[in-house]
């Protein structure tokens, strides 16, 4: 734990001076675009890399969270910072409930992932049909920078805030690693028989996992909000969130405190570096994310931080 | 509420639509069945077939019920291909990772359309697109009646195949118990490739019959595969009466539903139904019990 403790301060402080020494806004853009990343993958991580349970819908609580986030301030006039805290609560409370519906009749695998997809899938059509969400059209949220509002006229604001969330979440991460809760929920991934039959209580370590994880995610939604004053239900619900969080863990290794990290970090350069290679194709980003995957897959299935480990394990195995 | 002149129409319209949906449900409850994994590709694969249809029309004229002779052994292969060369070597033989290589392969295909073909929504015109047939009280488009009928030979012509032929006979050894099967000298990987052939085959006939009455763009799966799971998971896991029963069934539901709900609200009924069956009933109406 204390060694863990310490690699989130070391790099909260490398973020910190890369934040403070950056003079460009395209380097400030990609470090809060890349942290934003971070903080979903993290959030998919929880559940998935350490409950093992796989959801391709984490977009329904991403969304939650945007929703909750720009209607708070627009229909309840509620301050953003509240409205912030707010929308983590109901975005858990949504995972709470999906989770208390799904586990609660043993739904895994295959299932859960189809599950999730459309318990996304079932609040994106609500969010389109319904008026207060601003159907279709969706919800436009008016500027007015201060510190209030959180809204900031620099990226480095915006970086505080995204910072602070992935930071809460690797301490959540190495919380898991660490604490009886965790091994609770290892030992259910790896197999739940055998951990009920030691005393788990397979349901109670799974629901808390899919709570923090929503969380999470609905903290990345409402800073979505934030950073572009708009939300519509196919950003907000649509496939492609749930299919950006959990790329980047698995491509960085699922299970680890660090593989969203390196996740997220690696598929943002490498979007970027086509973006300048190709310019801006429709579609490209995407289809490099889908290669990626099968690649990972097929090759690396502990995923790059599992490379890493390989490599170590070889020179210890030679020394 | 319940008027005959207006009910009668929107369920047969229902029928028609979710005959073409059972034929879609058909492939993806085959590769369950016997794979035992999901096929996330399913909806890419078939936008994939729909363009081939687009594609064949538009630039060599080839009539899309023509184009079934080129679009099935298409597909075919196409599934053939995939499920040999990638998906059966990237899952080290664990559900999970087959999970996400399928959608890792949707992911491209789709933003493969989305790069070619832009997210136009495209069309085709033919002869008989806006032709319409009496039944009863009802107007029913030609294009939808030739989809229900041709979806139901189609789905006939697998049943056929699965039941009376040696491979059939070879899938369901396979589908039982794969090591035995093994022992009894057949060839898995190859079964399971064919497998996935079949079911991309399905949709390459789905598609030749949807594309007068619909349109294409890279999405377009997106809107299927879900209703295709919903179908399945109905129906019971691996069971072809299933897909049948719940595809027509769907079809009604998400027809009737619009016509009280409106559009948009209308579809909601088929994941309202789908949640529901997972949680209640995971093995569906004909499924054998977990």
């Amino acid at each position: 734990m204390k060694r863990d403790l310490a690699a989130i301060v070391l790099f909260t402080a490398v973020v910190l001076g890369v934040t403070a020494t950056a003079d460009s806004g395209v380097v400030l853009t990609f470090v809060m675009m890349t942290l934003y990343a971070t903080l979903m993958a993290q959030a998919w991580n929880m559940l998935g890399g350490y409950g093992g349970q796989f959801s391709f819908g984490h977009a329904l609580f991403f969304g939650t969270g945007a929703y909750v986030q720009a209607m708070a301030q627009l229909n309840l006039g509620l301050n953003a910072w509240l409205a912030l805290a707010l929308a983590v609560v109901v975005a858990a409370g949504v995972g709470l409930f999906v989770g208390a519906l799904t586990f609660r009749y043993g739904l895994k695998g295959s299932y859960f992932a189809l599950v999730t997809l459309a318990f996304a899938e079932v609040f994106r059509i609500i969010a389109v049909s319904v008026g207060f969400t601003g159907g279709g059209v969706g919800l436009m949220l008016p500027l007015q920078e201060s510190f209030a509002n959180l809204q900031f006229s620099s990226r480095r604001g915006y970086i505080m805030l995204v910072l602070g969330f992935v930071v809460a979440a690797l301490g959540v991460t190495a919380w898991l690693r660490h604490s009886r809760f965790g091994a609770q929920l290892q030992a259910v991934r790896d197999n739940e028989d055998a951990a009920r039959a030691i005393g788990v209580d397979p349901w109670r370590v799974k629901l808390g996992a899919i709570t923090l994880s929503g969380g999470f995610m609905g903290a990345a939604g409402a800073f979505y909000v934030q950073v572009f004053q708009y939300i519509d239900p196919s950003i907000a619900f649509g496939p492609h969130t749930s299919v950006e969080a959990l790329v980047a863990a698995i491509v960085g290794g699922m299970g680890t405190l660090w593989g969203p990290v390196l996740g997220a970090l690696v598929l943002h350069l490498l979007a970027d570096l086509t973006r300048n290679l190709f310019g801006q194709l429709p579609g490209l980003n995407m289809v490099i994310y889908g290669t990626v995957l099968v690649v990972i897959v097929m090759f690396l299935p502990r995923g790059l931080s599992g490379v890493g480990r390989s490599v170590r394990d070889a020179w210890r195995g030679r020394k | 509420m319940l008027e005959f002149g207006i009910l009668f129409p929107s369920v047969l319209n229902g029928l028609t639509t979710g005959a073409v949906y059972a034929l879609i449900a058909l492939g993806l409850t085959l590769i369950y069945g016997v794979l035992h994994i999901i096929n996330f590709a399913h909806g890419a694969s078939l936008m994939v077939a729909l363009y081939a249809v687009y594609l064949l029309k538009q630039h060599l004229g080839i009539d899309p019920y023509l184009a079934l002779p080129i679009v099935v052994p298409g597909m075919f292969a196409l599934g053939y291909g995939l499920q040999r060369y990638i998906i059966n070597r990237a899952s080290h033989g664990r559900d999970e990772n087959i999970l996400l290589v399928t959608l890792g392969i949707s992911i491209v295909l789709e933003n493969l359309a989305l790069m070619f073909f832009k997210s136009d929504t495209r069309s085709i015109e033919t002869p008989y697109t806006l032709t319409t047939v009496a039944i009863g009280p009802a107007m029913i488009s030609l294009p939808k009646l030739v989809a229900f009928a041709g979806a139901l030979v189609t789905s006939a012509l697998l049943l056929w195949v699965v039941t009376r032929t040696d491979l059939g006979r070879a899938i369901r050894a396979v589908a039982k118990e794969k090591h035995g099967a093994k022992l009894m000298g057949i060839d898995v990987d190859h079964v399971y490739a064919m497998c996935f052939g079949i079911g991309l085959a399905c949709l390459g006939a789905a598609a030749c019959f949807l594309l007068p009455a619909y349109y294409v763009n890279p999405q377009v799966g997106n809107g299927f595969v879900l209703v295709a799971f919903t179908i399945v998971v109905l129906g019971g896991m691996g069971s072809f009466v299933g897909a049948l029963v719940g595809g027509l069934l769907i079809g009604v539901v998400e027809s009737v539903g619009g016509l009280f709900l409106g559009e948009s609200l209308g579809q909601i009924g088929i994941f309202v139904i789908f949640i529901a069956v997972l949680l209640f009933r995971p093995q569906g109406l004909f499924g054998a019990k977990a």
